[in-house]
């Protein structure tokens, strides 16, 4: 288990400077790469069947971030991914509907128009999205224009340039800036950790973004390859959880990209319950970014319902 | 040495997931090998990977998928002795006949690979309409085959049940023989080595009654060819079942295999595109 270095005395203190800031970040653990992987590929072998499976695909379904993000995305395609959100298997009533609508900030009132009285949130990337190469002021604009076009989320990159080379408080400055412009909104912070090379950059960005007050630390903007891995979700979720030991408070955790499998996504849960807790088994508190991984879910779903195997033409192209 | 074969699963040769296997025995009762007992899982990975291997396949031209049915024969003939020494054991028959039924079976490989490039000329057709249009009928593959392959016949069979199916584009998940499974076992090593892409052949050993209902079922197989099942009660239960979602079923009969096979299993697993062409334009 991670603990806080003992040089700091509350963690309030150690935002209080930059000098403080890196040195509580550089005096985090290290992450044992080989233990992390293991530990993954171990989780990875359970055995989820029958009832607790059935329970397992409904979950997986409600922490659905279901997700379009390319440039040749249309209000069209939006409406249609939003009438999926809303009823994902138009075969089966009992289905659940997914938690969030994740589009580019331009098409955020087109999906905000489809959900209405559905309960499901609408999510927009913002801050110059994927690479976020951009200047602070323009992210800061992009960030409340998704909220005034009625994002309930807002998914930010960090700067990994500044990350890289170690200017740690540009990278809190740019989350506490960004924060702030999303008002209500809830605030996710996408790492993407196929950039950030190390496990200990993982762990010291994931504490970075918490500290900087983001909602949820999210893996990847699904643009870079290696997108979500399970030992890189490993080794966020014992950040989150060892960050609610010392604060109390809950913080969500997305991986993104590359998880298109039910098998996959019920490894993922199985991390989630074994490293932070059945408190995070809540679409509140961990999201699947992901777009193929409903059909096999759903696919999964009525496996389980009829008895036998379903084919991909009984499910819509997304 | 006293071997465990393994299934032949989308190019690869796993073991079944199952983790079970079961003795093969040779026709007088002397132990022969182990082979994998495939399960329904075993089938499931089966129609997956037959269905990503079926644009592929049905997306080469016609004469390029004869000349790799042409090599699977080919290196066949490499194999003979193997072949033939399997079939003896397995099917009780003399070292004469068994190399008279691999080369039969060479033999079909050869004719269905001609069958290649002159299918879309015999079941095609130029079709006369009412109006200034050319329209044309052209035959296309169905998409995924799964084959319960005869359990009596285990080379000759088994290859005049899949030759047909492939030849046109389609791919195929087949259940072999399953008191002799070895000859399917030993044409899964060989077509590994003949160009024909992983998937587009899948080899299981195992029970075609406890298989067979999870892929007639199976809402991802676009046809069933029902030759292993021989109780007519189950064949009626597993065509009830292919019907949710309309596949093709071709009913278990008698057949002679040394007979000339005919059109008839070519032409099961086809569907005719008929496309309307404005004259002029």
């Amino acid at each position: 288990m991670t603990t806080i270095d003992s040089g700091v005395d509350t963690l309030a203190d150690v935002t209080s400077s930059e000098d403080r800031l890196r040195r509580f970040l550089l005096g985090l653990p290290g992450v044992d790469q080989v233990g992390a992987e293991a530990r993954a590929a171990t989780l990875g072998t359970r055995s989820i069947k029958t009832t607790a499976k059935a329970y397992a695909l409904d979950l997986a379904i409600r922490m659905i971030d279901l997700t379009t993000l390319e440039g040749q995305d249309t209000p069209g395609k939006v409406r249609a991914l939003c009438a999926k959100a809303r009823r994902p298997d138009p075969a089966d009533p009992s289905t659940p509907q997914v938690a969030a609508v994740c589009v580019y900030p331009d098409l955020v009132a087109t999906a905000k128009h489809e959900l209405r009285g559905s309960g499901i949130n609408v999510a927009s990337v913002a801050t110059a999205f994927p690479s976020g190469r951009s200047s602070l002021a323009i992210k800061v604009q992009d960030t409340k224009d998704a909220v005034a076009a009625g994002a309930d989320e807002v998914d930010m990159v960090i700067d990994r340039g500044a990350f890289l080379s170690g200017r740690y408080g540009m990278v809190f400055d740019e989350i506490v800036a960004i924060r702030e412009a999303a008002g209500d909104a809830h605030l996710k912070v996408i790492l993407e950790t196929g950039e950030l090379v190390t496990y200990d950059n993982v762990r010291r960005a994931s504490w970075l973004a918490m500290l900087a007050g983001a909602d949820f630390i999210k893996t990847s903007t699904g643009k870079v390859s290696p997108a979500a891995t399970l030992p890189v979700t490993l080794v966020m979720l014992e950040a989150v959880r060892d960050y609610h030991e010392a604060t109390g408070l809950h913080i969500g955790v997305k991986p993104a990209g590359g998880i298109r499998t039910a098998k996959d996504a019920i490894k993922y849960l199985v991390t989630v319950n074994e490293t932070a807790g059945p408190d995070w088994l809540d679409p509140e508190l961990f999201r699947f970014g992901a777009s193929s991984l409903l059909n096999d879910l759903l696919m999964q779903r009525t496996k389980l319902a009829t008895g036998h195997y379903p084919g991909p033409d009984y499910f819509t192209l997304d | 040495m006293r071997k465990t074969y393994k299934l032949y699963i989308g190019g690869a040769f796993p073991r079944s997931e199952s983790g079970r296997s079961y003795v093969v025995n040779d026709a007088k009762g002397k132990f022969l090998a182990n082979a994998s007992q495939a399960s329904r899982k075993d089938a499931r990975d089966a129609v997956v990977a037959a269905r990503k291997a079926f644009g592929g396949w049905s997306g080469k031209t016609a004469y390029n998928r004869g000349q790799v049915l042409y090599r699977i024969a080919e290196v066949m003939e490499g194999r003979h002795d193997q072949f033939s020494a399997e079939v003896a054991a397995s099917e009780g028959l003399s070292a004469a006949k068994a190399r008279a039924i691999v080369d039969a079976s060479i033999d079909r490989w050869v004719w269905y690979a001609g069958w290649a490039d002159k299918l879309a000329q015999v079941v095609g057709s130029s079709n006369p309409v009412a109006g200034p249009y050319f329209d044309f009928s052209l035959p296309e593959a169905t998409g995924v085959i799964a084959v319960l392959a005869p359990q009596d016949s285990s080379l000759l069979g088994l290859t005049s049940v899949i030759a047909p199916a492939i030849v046109s584009g389609n791919t195929v998940v087949a259940v072999s023989s399953f008191e002799r499974p070895l000859p399917a076992v030993t044409l899964g090593e060989v077509m590994a080595t003949s160009d024909l892409p992983g998937g587009v052949v899948n080899l299981l050993t195992g029970s075609a009654s406890e298989i067979g209902p999870w892929l007639a079922s199976h809402l991802d197989v676009n046809a069933i060819d029902l030759c292993g099942i021989e109780d007519p009660d189950e064949a009626r239960d597993l065509e009830a079942a292919a019907a949710e979602n309309l596949k093709r079923v071709r009913r278990p009969a008698e057949e002679d295999w040394s007979a000339s096979p005919g059109l008839s299993r070519l032409t099961q697993y086809l569907e005719l595109k008929t496309v309307w062409h404005p004259i002029g334009v």
